[in-house]
């Protein structure tokens, strides 16, 4: 059946199987690749997307759940790559292989926008649903700061 | 600086230098190929718009290779770093070694860059020299021109191309000296950053091809077993499959080959996994079918704690001491579970050929692998290299590559091959469990006069020979045979242990378990003799010196390299050890509850030393507070990346050293995924990871891997410092701490 979703600003019509998780969806069928697989079962953030602006594991969320809903995805997280998180993570060069990085950047968009200024706290609280097994943590909390306006 | 997937048009000029230089092959493991006769200018095309063409042969995992490669070639060329394009390089043998395994891409390969620069700069300053009929030691090459100082001409090097192209060969290109470094040394933001952070980049999941399928593989739990029948029917029935494959079964010994199992192949990812759930498979789980990890660690600990067979003797370990310490360490399996689990898309033309488009860290190897499986020539084998969510080891084994080159001929389509989450952390080539003994005998004063060690643990060479029965040649290096203390009666032994799964390498590789098990049972020595360990490390260092395990009888090979070059050098150690100290204000005063721990070792040719803060509560809640780590690693490319590579190792170790731990039953592995196989977590990361790079004009060493091996012991000293009890197992999870 076809779900009918704004995916990035456009309205797409998919032909899937309501059950198929929206992270495949996305994948295979619409043809964006930047979000990516890591465990299929939401333990990781790689497949982190926004629903209707709330940052979610597209691993485990059904297609049919996109239904009328709108859907960022990295690729249109902004025009250019120059979202001030994104911006952040190049100054102080975040990604080693970069592979769980547009779910890392996905989670944190939602979280600044949830609370402009996180504390370290509220970092560890907001992203410790996604593993980078490289390792780049401690860049991803000053990246956040730096991102909240906080140059130190 | 732009990225590219493959050259850019326009007229190309293929620089003819002479081979003017070999690159360096290091012969780690079974899988080393011999050494190929190199062409420097394999590596650089300048194009007569003025554009350099870098080809980066190693792949990019993480650790910067494709900005730090074209650092050292650039820099040498003169090249304006705006005006590099860098271009991945498929498999191929004029590449010389692309094995990007063992830290090697620069401590293996720095000067064999330096030189593809280096002739090329020589290349355009001898055309400009022509052009303008003056001497070439009168010209100079800076910023992408060359330069006439005495006539004031200048000519761009797209404009000296034309000319270029008719020129003799050029030898013995010179190295710029260290102090006119423009690029080597710096810290150059990676290449990749925008793709990175725009979902551009892309890895070996995100090859879309017309008219692909996706397949999903059902492989036997217990390793080296097989199907005994199956039953498609309901899989066959799921909306999207396409077909149900049974793969060639596994070979023994398995090499890099496919596993066997049933092959489920869809339209999309997801139609392929659903369709693999409803298959009816029943195995003949094989001769491994009995291997439990319980019983298996302790045949290990009761083969190293019986003598073995003797690798390096100094002195005789033998002698009667005041007093003798002993202590048995041990580590489980680990899967290196990269976040991008294995992929790789192949497509079989009409006329037999294959492409292949793979997530690999080792291109020829997987070209050779995939032309084996298909029984054609390897020049029939087309292997473009994507990048690597990860590797960690893990990719250096093309097995899933082999398995989408199978599928894609049986099939006649494009046809990707993703692992789960599940099939990476279950069926790949885990890093060994080890064992080891240790005895030593100390004086009344507590002065070490001997060192007893045994090491146990299922050998990597069991992946691609029969009949090994226990640790065997390159592994020794790896943090053995080079032990550095400064006793005079010494003897180190392994001891057997028959694999019962793919054993292979994991960052770091046996460097893991021999650095923890040293410097555990090192950090025993300093509290059972009463002095501080930091004191009591660089007392058992001992004065600095140069060891050749040679002079105590030991086969060692040095990661490859002569000893002159890259000597066993104890006073780099101290110097690493006093370092990290010095960071972490070794014996402040601490608030209660805390302890800080240290460890040092020496891998991949470079020293690392490190220090963990760490706190445990009542209900043994560990937190590891900060860690600060230092290395010398010689010349350093680009020392951010370096910075990151330490991090990034310093929360490895805490992985491994807090949670990591694959145990067996039944011959298979009983976790699957991030819940049963942790790793750590934002909330679990150090409010700082402080790293410092020794300043040093050494020649490089590794730099990806080093940083690993010391965590786990800094860390689990710590905690006896914090608590007084010993932990001499991983993970720290098993001794009651979350």
């Amino acid at each position: 059946m076809a779900i009918d979703f704004e995916l990035n600003g456009e309205s797409v019509s998919l032909d899937v199987d309501p059950a198929m998780p929206l992270l495949w969806a996305i994948r295979d069928i619409a043809g964006l690749t930047g979000t990516k697989y890591g465990c299929g079962k939401a333990l990781c953030g790689s497949c982190t997307v926004h629903i209707n602006g709330q940052p979610m594991r597209s691993c485990v969320v059904p297609a049919s759940a996109a239904e009328g809903a709108k859907i960022t995805t990295i690729e249109g997280l902004s025009k250019d790559g120059n979202h001030p998180v994104q911006v952040a993570w190049r100054e102080l060069n975040v990604a080693q292989c970069g592979y769980c990085q547009p779910g890392q950047i996905m989670t944190a968009v939602g979280l600044l926008e949830r609370i402009p200024n996180p504390t370290d706290a509220d970092i560890d609280e907001a992203m410790s649903g996604n593993i980078c097994r490289c390792g780049t943590y401690t860049r991803i909390r000053t990246a956040i700061h730096r991102a909240a306006g906080d140059k130190s | 600086m732009k990225r590219t997937g493959q050259a850019g048009g326009g007229l190309v000029f293929a620089l003819t230098f002479a081979s003017a230089c070999q690159p360096d092959e290091v012969a780690v493991g079974p899988a080393a190929k011999a050494s190929a006769s190199v062409a420097p200018n394999v590596y650089v095309n300048i194009r007569n718009d003025g554009i350099v063409e870098i080809y980066c042969h190693r792949s990019e995992m993480g650790q910067g290779i494709r900005t730090s490669l074209p650092q050292v070639i650039a820099d040498e060329l003169e090249a304006d770093w705006d005006k590099v394009e860098v271009i991945q390089a498929i498999g191929h043998e004029k590449y010389g070694d692309q094995n990007t395994d063992g830290s090697t891409s620069i401590r293996n390969q720095f000067d064999l860059l330096r030189n593809a620069g280096a002739t090329g700069r020589d290349m355009m300053i001898a055309a400009a020299a022509q052009m303008w009929a003056v001497p070439a030691n009168e010209c100079v090459a800076r910023t992408h021109a060359v330069h006439h100082e005495a006539s004031g001409k200048s000519a761009g090097y797209g404009e000296l191309v034309e000319t270029a192209t008719g020129m003799p060969q050029l030898e013995n290109a010179k190295f710029k000296a260290r102090e006119d470094y423009r690029y080597i040394g710096k810290p150059m933001d990676t290449i990749d950053g925008l793709d990175f952070t725009t979902g551009r980049a892309m890895y070996g999941t995100d090859t879309v091809l017309p008219n692909m399928l996706y397949a999903s593989i059902e492989r036997c739990p217990a390793f080296g077993g097989t199907v005994t029948s199956f039953d498609d029917a309901a899989a066959r029935a799921i909306t999207g499959v396409v077909d149900v494959i049974r793969m060639p079964e596994p070979t023994s010994p398995p090499l890099f080959n496919v596993q066997g199992g049933i092959a489920v192949v869809a339209n999309n990812s997801w139609s392929a996994a659903e369709g693999r759930k409803k298959l009816e498979i029943q195995w003949d789980r094989g001769a491994n079918s009995e291997h439990e990890s319980q019983a298996y660690k302790d045949g290990l600990i009761a083969s190293a704690s019986a003598p073995g067979a003797s690798v390096l003797t100094r002195g005789d370990a033998d002698i009667e001491t005041h007093s003798q310490h002993e202590a048995v360490y041990y580590t489980p399996y680990l899967a290196q579970a990269p976040m991008e689990p294995p992929a790789a898309t192949a497509i079989v033309n009409e006329d037999g050929s294959c492409e292949v488009w793979a997530a690999t860290q080792d291109p020829q190897t997987a070209r050779n692998t995939v032309a084996a499986t298909l029984g054609i020539e390897k020049e029939q084998v087309t292997m473009n290299v994507t990048l690597l969510g990860g590797g960690f080891g893990r990719k250096s084994k093309p097995d899933f590559i082999a398995e989408a080159a199978w599928l894609a001929r049986e099939t006649g389509r494009p046809v990707m091959v993703a692992w789960s989450r599940e099939d990476d952390i279950r069926h790949g080539y885990f890093h060994s469990a080890s064992a080891q003994y240790f005895r030593a005998g100390m004086d009344e004063d507590g002065t070490t006069r001997s060192w007893l060690q045994r090491s146990s643990f299922p050998s990597i060479a069991s992946t691609f020979a029969p009949g090994v029965t226990g640790p065997s040649g390159f592994e020794l290096d790896l943090g053995l045979l080079d032990a550095p203390w400064d006793v005079p009666n010494m003897r180190i032994e392994t001891c057997d242990a028959t694999a019962h799964v793919r054993i292979g390498w994991l960052r770091s590789v046996c460097n893991v378990f021999h650095a923890f098990g040293a410097c555990g049972f090192v950090d025993e020595l300093a509290h059972a003799k009463g002095q501080d360990p930091k004191e009591h490390l660089l007392e058992i260092i001992g004065p600095a010196r140069k060891i050749d395990p040679a002079d105590d009888a030991a086969k060692y090979t040095n990661y490859g390299h002569d000893l002159a070059k890259h000597p066993v050098d104890t006073g780099r150690l101290s110097a690493v050890t006093r370092k990290v100290a010095d960071m972490a204000k070794w014996g402040r005063d601490l608030p209660a509850g805390h302890g800080l721990g240290i460890a040092v070792h020496r891998s991949f040719l470079s020293y690392v030393g490190a220090v963990a803060e760490v706190s445990v509560d009542e209900s043994g809640k560990l937190v590891v507070h900060e860690l600060w780590i230092a290395i010398d690693a010689g010349t350093v490319v680009n020392p951010d990346r370096v910075h990151s590579q330490l991090e990034g190792g310093g929360i490895f170790g805490m992985s491994l050293a807090l949670h990591g731990e694959l145990t067996t039953r039944n011959g298979g592995v009983v976790e699957g995924n991030f819940d049963s196989y942790p790793m750590i977590r934002m909330s679990e990361v150090p409010a700082k990871i402080h790293t410092h790079i020794m300043e040093s004009d050494a020649p490089p060493g590794g730099v990806g891997e080093p940083g690993v091996p010391p965590i786990a012991p800094a860390i689990v000293n710590a905690y006896f410092a914090a608590s007084g009890k010993r932990v001499r197992e991983l993970p720290l999870r098993n001794a009651g701490l979350t």
